[in-house]
């Protein structure tokens, strides 16, 4: 251990660091721009400059080695002067694009603007003009003007997405940053150089202009993309999720998510083919019903079948307290025999970094609850001799092979849970409109076994985002009844265990849950493998579950 | 009690000021001089009062070359302490890039603070000299860009005027 001195504290820290780590170990930021922890580090910024005692010159804190008895200062005089024209030189060329600039409320050049600089320009000649709206890749926008020369996303592109298209060309203030001739960066990482970069230089071409950062309310989340979970913030305006962007979990997936994630796993929840309520289908047509009508149709139906006639195919989509409801509900209440679960696996869409190929958030949970991917063949086979007559779904489109659907047109009672409507749907009998993970609570189990909680961010028809404690806007804080903004799309939507807790009270047997943390307690009790866990316990990154990587989890090696 | 002012009683008064007449004329002198002044009343509604160049009417969008100033940055959306305004941007191919693809201004949320003019950083937003502000339902009240775009021409007054205060 190395003892240092920063701004009169004394610290014990790992010789190995730099002074920048030891000081954000120690909850001291010192302002940077090209330092990120996990990019190697380049040092051309200068922003980062403290007085180190016995060094002549200010030393850059993000390649200087901490060593014992070093003191460092943050705050004298010289650093203070040193930043402050560091500021001027990067503020001479930066064009005053704050109004039209996506980045602007969460830039870290007009933060620092705020505190490390004294806000005069003495610079009064014409600036440098670059390119601007240039395609980096299909989803990466560049203004050049913007780029301060941090090299964040150069390093990022060799370093973390290994596709090293990104380099600068010309000189001193006329550097530009720019792809490779003939190449564009099209990593299935891209998207991550957007939160890198300090500025607004590198924007999303799909976010760009839709809203202004301070305008949306941002919920902790979880990606459904794949079975790796990545922790996302859902940012949400007008009750329509407009972005989703990484959270940094360690343990998952770095501060880092894929392109898939960041554009795909959410469109559906604003979508228009989004069920609103239940749906009967009468004389081969749909009809909408409200929920009484639907639940004791599924009672009645249910109750004309024997118990071995009855299968339930669990959702790898669906949450932890879902499945479980579930299992519980067709297992005991019902007395069905059959329990499945379909595979989503796209063999070979799989990388070291974070993508996996199984494309669902949930499958190591579902399984955990009950529901086995090898049952499902047998299943399917159960409904094509007829000895299964009536299926129970939760949300799982599992019609979208069009082999499955041929063996589903055979059955005489299909019940599915589905937040939009699908191949699925369209065949069954009953159709019951369930949330997204954007409108709800739970928890999904991913491909090492990590529990990590999901939260509401949208509001359906039954849920308040005052009442409900969601994270809110300015506009959410505020709106009144007449006001059209601060609203947006409410659908007719509940969560899965809702719904089947609901069935299962017209049945005759009651459950009784407030919320779905009261369920996760139930299951961290009969489920061994969730043992000693609870959502306090889950907290902001989540928690291990004592089986780790279920082995029955598909994870084809890579190919 | 309190040091200023002398209390009256009336038992104190003289003999003419008892009488209240000399009073009385005083008041009246008063009144005709003013008969005598220009007048300052307008007939409302049949006559219109014509605000100076200072008065914060309600904000209007400058328009120039037939397209609005506006970038969409929102900064006055954000600022506005009613919540009057809602801003929605888009891509233009314009230079400016940026450009409010919906503009609202809902006037009965308004407060004539003029908040939105002292932040937009394009002089986009100003305050006119409009005051003729009724409604018969809340629809009617939120304006959008059609009722909200005057020509920088037309607003050339209060241009200047800002032009020389700010
Ligand atoms: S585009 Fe952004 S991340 Fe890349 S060098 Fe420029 S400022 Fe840095
Ligand atoms: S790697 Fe998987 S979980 Fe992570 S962002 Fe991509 S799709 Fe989502
Ligand atoms: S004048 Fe004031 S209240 Fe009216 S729109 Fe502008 S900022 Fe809002
Ligand atoms: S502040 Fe000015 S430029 Fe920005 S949105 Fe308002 S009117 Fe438009």
């Amino acid at each position: 251990m190395a003892k240092i001195t920063i701004d009169g504290k004394e610290f014990d820290v790992d010789p190995k660091l730099t002074v920048i780590q030891a000081a954000a170990e120690n909850g001291i930021e010192i302002p940077h721009f090209c330092w990120h922890p996990k990019l190697s580090v380049s040092g051309n910024c200068r922003m980062c400059l403290v007085e180190i005692e016995k060094m002549p010159k200010l030393a850059i804190a993000c390649s200087t080695q901490v060593s014992d008895g070093m003191v460092v200062r943050t705050d004298s005089d010289r650093v203070v002067k040193a930043r402050n024209a560091v500021m001027e030189f990067l503020l001479i060329n930066h064009p005053l694009d704050c109004p039209i600039c996506d980045e602007a409320g969460e830039c870290k050049l007009q933060d620092y603007a705020y505190k490390y600089s004294i806000g005069e320009s003495r610079f009064t000649e014409d600036k440098v003009h670059k390119p601007k709206r240039v395609e980096l890749g299909p989803r990466v926008m560049l203004d050049d003007e913007r780029c301060i020369m941090c090299s964040r996303c150069i390093r990022f592109a060799d370093e973390v997405a290994h596709q090293p298209a990104l380099t600068f060309t010309e000189r001193g203030t006329h550097v530009v940053l720019t792809t490779f001739p003939g190449q564009q960066f099209d990593s299935p990482y891209s998207m991550n150089v957007i939160d890198l970069c300090p500025v607004g230089a590198l924007t999303s071409r799909d976010f760009r202009f839709k809203s202004r950062v301070w305008e949306m309310s941002s919920t902790d989340s979880v990606c459904i993309g794949c079975a790796r979970g990545c922790n996302t913030q859902v940012w949400v305006r007008n009750n329509e999720i407009l972005r989703l962007t990484p959270k940094q979990n360690d343990e998952v997936n770095g501060p880092w998510m894929c392109d898939h994630g960041r554009l795909d796993s959410f469109r559906h929840v604003n979508s228009d083919a989004r069920l609103n309520g239940p749906l009967l289908r009468k004389d081969n047509a749909f009809v909408e019903v409200g929920w009484d009508e639907a639940l004791s149709r599924i009672v009645s139906e249910l109750r004309t079948y024997r118990k071995n006639e009855i299968a339930a195919i669990g959702s790898p989509y669906a949450t932890n307290e879902d499945n479980y409801i579930f299992a519980k509900f067709m297992r005991d209440v019902v007395g069905a025999k059959h329990f499945a679960l379909a595979e989503h696996v796209k063999p070979g869409d799989q990388d070291e970094l974070l993508i996996r190929a199984d494309k669902t958030p949930n499958a190591a949970g579902a399984q955990l609850m009950g529901f086995a991917t090898h049952a499902l063949a047998p299943m399917l086979e159960g409904i094509k001799n007829g000895a299964i007559k009536a299926l129970y779904v939760l949300e799982d489109n599992i019609a979208a092979d069009p082999a499955v659907a041929d063996i589903l047109a055979e059955l005489d009672l299909l019940i599915v849970h589905s937040c939009v409507r699908n191949e699925t749907t369209e065949l069954a009998h009953v159709v019951l409109s369930s949330a997204t993970f954007a409108e709800k609570n739970g928890t999904y189990t991913n491909f090492l076994g990590r529990v990590q909680r999901i939260r509401p961010a949208v509001t359906t028809v039954d849920s308040e985002r005052t009442l409900d404690g969601f994270s809110m806007s300015r506009w959410d804080k505020f709106a009144a009844h007449n006001d059209r903004w601060g609203k947006g799309p409410r659908r007719d939507a509940r969560s899965s265990w809702r719904i089947i807790a609901a069935v299962s009270g017209v049945m005759g047997t009651k459950m009784k849950y407030a919320a779905s943390d009261e369920i996760f307690k139930e299951l961290a009790e009969k489920i061994p493998a969730f043992r000693g866990l609870s959502y306090l316990k889950l907290g902001s990154t989540g928690a291990t579950t004592s089986a780790g990587a279920p082995a029955a989890v598909p994870t084809p090696a890579h190919s | 009690m309190g040091t200023h002012g002398k209390m009256i009683r009336t038992r104190d008064l003289n003999f003419l000021q008892r009488i209240y007449i000399p009073e009385i004329l005083k008041g009246m002198s008063m009144t005709i001089a003013q008969l005598f002044k220009p007048k300052f009343t307008v007939q409302y509604p049949d006559e219109r009062f014509a605000p100076e160049k200072s008065f914060r009417g309600r904000p209007v969008l400058v328009e120039e070359n037939g397209v609005e100033r506006c970038v969409a940055c929102g900064l006055c959306s954000r600022v506005c302490p009613a919540l009057a305004i809602e801003v929605q941007a888009s891509e233009t191919e314009l230079e400016k890039e940026r450009y409010p693809i919906k503009f609202e201004i809902n006037m009965v949320r308004c407060i004539f603070c003029g908040f939105c003019e002292e932040v937009c950083p394009e002089e986009a937003i100003i305050m006119s000299d409009e005051y003729l502000l009724a409604f018969t339902s809340q629809e009617e009240a939120v304006f959008g860009k059609d009722r909200l775009l005057k020509s920088a021409e037309e607003m050339k007054g209060r241009l200047e005027w800002l032009r020389n205060h700010r």
